[in-house]
């Protein structure tokens, strides 16, 4: 990928680690990648991988001690975030990049009215006045679908079923036209159905206003419905990255070969009850394996696996992947020598 | 066919809703005259968005609920009539796997203790028995006997929901609730642990009833599903037949509504649900369905559908989809 003026974001080498009982754990290691302008960029990974620390870190969310963020680069058009200071990030947040979390009824205040915190962001960062700051919001929730949008502006929480909560998340996180909008699993609390409708609205927002998009889930369904590109994560490594036909056409390490063989299909009919599983578990972020960090679950796993780990290669033009099967044996041969 | 285990006749799960201090209460009809059988070493899956009540027909299937009106039979006898010593014998065939691996198992009893108490409850045997049993059972799902010395923080989550199966299954179950018990892990793990509940049920000859949200893992686990919608069933059948024709428009909408994990189909035309779902304190007259369905027309908005026969399925739909 050429670093071009048509990204958003762009991280380089961001690494975070926590202190606690056990000493040092690094939670992300070596993290980079880019977000396209009016682009929707997956992260996907099982639990603990590392893509809500991710996003916690890109935002100057981690909090430290006990956390430390390094990144050698996280430019934001233009603004490097890894060298601003707590105050300047505050300027940052709830613009130019904001936040969809996973659970829309714990991030909204149940006793303060939904205009005045979907709003509250053209107060801090804006001064706007309530008259309009309140037309506002009522456009916003109109852009976002809420039904009957000048009757919810008065709303509390706890009015809104779970769907509606998620849109005034939403429309919270747009207030400002954002250049960056990440997204934290918004639609895993919700059900299939108003998830669906969750989808189609942040898919359309990207077309009608190109918000970009950072998507975080678990669900590899969600990433091949609406994103562009991938990064597939793994015990705090991305360990692929491609476009999203690419990912879901070539899958090349072997992690996220067995992801995909491993979703249940609700469009497939069942040939055998057994579904092909990944065996093992996640490790333990404290007591890593030496070497590449999925060996142990790995069927192809080599000698070399277990000394080295492996870097992030680029085989395929924009397809990257932290893996020593997709090496050159010359490239095997030196890192064994070594 | 195989023998029914397990019956379900006309129940309804009433719960009042706001009264006292002369205030009139208002009625949630969580579970609103459901009628199903289930038959021997067969998986049913329940499927529905939350608050359709699939959870509480679960329960009350194990007597943990009462119902309000209706009957469960389980091999012909009716549970809401058996005294309290009966009750107790006829759990010991009716168990139950929940949803969240790290809220079902106390934290402070070892595994072996949270293994051995089912046993010791129903009387299985002396200690030496038990402990010899508790070993068995994790044989049975895959952990390692040394294990049972362990608290359950040290474990994961799919290591979790394992001993949760180990100890539903201590005293030799015939029926089990799996109540969305797979639905909190990450995907790798899933399949680990829909495969050992497969492998489990060919050997145990167990009959499960699977409580979902998750179509996709409905249908590549179950024989045969239940679609329900406000307290009703609204389509019954084989598997297969139900995902590849639907009959009700909502089981239809339900379907298309699963996000498909190839960004090839992502141009495909897809009818949308919209709208919320009505309150349950508050049904719509006629079809409870009718406000979100794309097809309704004038006897939706006035009749509610009875659950009909319509070609090797049950189906509550005034026009059923063609195939």
């Amino acid at each position: 990928m050429a670093v071009s003026a048509d990204n958003v974001l762009r991280v380089r080498n961001l690494s975070t680690e926590f202190h606690g009982d056990r000493g040092n754990v690094r939670v992300l290691e070596d993290v980079s990648f880019e977000v396209g302008r009016g682009r929707i960029v997956g992260l996907v990974g099982e639990s603990g991988s590392g893509k809500t620390v991710t996003a916690l870190s890109l935002m100057g969310l981690v909090p430290t001690p006990p956390g430390k963020v390094s990144a050698e680069l996280i430019d934001l058009d233009g603004i490097d975030l890894a060298k601003l200071d707590a105050d300047g990030l505050r300027r940052i947040r709830g613009r130019d990049v904001t936040m969809v979390f996973q659970e829309p009824m714990t991030s909204l205040n149940p006793v303060r009215r939904v205009w005045e915190q979907v709003g509250e962001p053209l107060r801090v960062h804006r001064r706007l006045g309530w008259r309009e700051i309140r037309g506002r919001v009522l456009n916003m929730f109109e852009m976002v679908g809420i039904p009957e949008p000048k009757a919810r502006l008065d709303a509390f929480p706890y009015q809104l079923s779970g769907g509606l909560r998620q849109r005034a998340m939403i429309a919270m996180g747009l207030i400002c036209e954002p250049k960056l909008l990440i997204a934290d699993e918004p639609t895993t609390a919700l059900d299939v159905t108003t998830q669906a409708q969750i989808l189609r609205l942040m898919v359309d927002l990207r077309d009608r206003v190109g918000t970009s998009i950072i998507m975080i889930t678990h669900d590899l369904g969600i990433i091949a419905e609406m994103c562009d590109t991938v990064n597939v994560m793994y015990a705090g490594q991305i360990v692929e990255q491609a476009d999203v036909f690419e990912l879901f056409d070539r899958p090349m390490h072997p992690y996220t070969r067995g992801l995909l063989a491993s979703i249940p299909k609700a469009t497939e009919k069942r040939t055998t009850r057994r579904l092909p599983s990944i065996p093992g578990i996640v490790p333990d972020l404290a007591k890593l394996p030496g070497g590449c960090r999925f060996r142990l679950r790995c069927e192809h796993a080599m000698p070399i696996c277990q000394r080295r780990e492996p870097g992030l290669i680029e085989p395929g033009e924009g397809h990257r992947v932290r893996c020593w099967l997709h090496e050159t044996e010359e490239a095997v041969r030196q890192a064994e020598t070594s | 066919m195989s023998e029914i285990l397990i019956s379900v006749r006309d129940l309804t799960k009433h719960y009042p809703v706001g009264g006292g201090f002369g205030r009139q209460a208002r009625i949630v009809r969580a579970v609103d005259g459901v009628t199903l059988d289930i038959y021997e070493r067969e998986t049913f899956a329940l499927v529905g968005e939350s608050g359709c009540g699939k959870t509480t027909l679960g329960r009350i299937m194990l007597r943990l609920q009462e119902a309000t009106s209706g009957a469960v039979l389980y091999r012909g006898l009716e549970l809401n009539a058996q005294d309290d010593d009966a009750m107790r014998a006829l759990r010991k065939k009716l168990q139950i796997v929940f949803q969240d691996p790290y809220a079902s198992l106390n934290p402070r009893m070892r595994i072996e203790a949270i293994l051995a108490e089912p046993l010791r409850a129903h009387g299985y045997g002396s200690a030496r028995e038990i402990r010899e049993r508790c070993a068995e059972l994790l044989d049975m799902v895959g952990l390692r006997r040394q294990y049972l010395r362990l608290y359950p923080h040290q474990f994961s989550g799919g290591q979790r929901q394992r001993i949760g199966i180990a100890r539903a299954l201590a005293n030799k179950p015939e029926f089990v609730v799996c109540d969305e018990s797979v639905s909190a892990l990450d995907v790798s793990i899933q399949a680990q642990v829909l495969n050992l509940l497969s492998d489990l049920q060919e050997e145990l000859k167990l009959t499960y009833l699977f409580i979902t949200h998750d179509l996709s893992v409905v249908r590549q686990f179950a024989d045969r599903i239940g679609v329900m919608f406000l307290g009703r069933l609204v389509e019954l059948g084989r598997t297969e037949e139900i995902f590849v024709q639907p009959r009700h428009p909502y089981t239809m909408l339900l379907i298309s509504a699963v996000p498909r994990p190839d960004p090839h189909q992502r141009g495909r035309e897809r009818p949308m649900l919209t709208g919320e779902v009505p309150s349950p304190m508050n049904l719509p007259p006629g079809c409870r369905f009718h406000t979100r369905c794309p097809f309704a027309q004038d006897i939706c908005r006035t009749e509610d559908p009875p659950l009909r026969e319509v070609g090797g399925r049950a189906v509550a739909c005034h026009f059923p989809l063609a195939s």
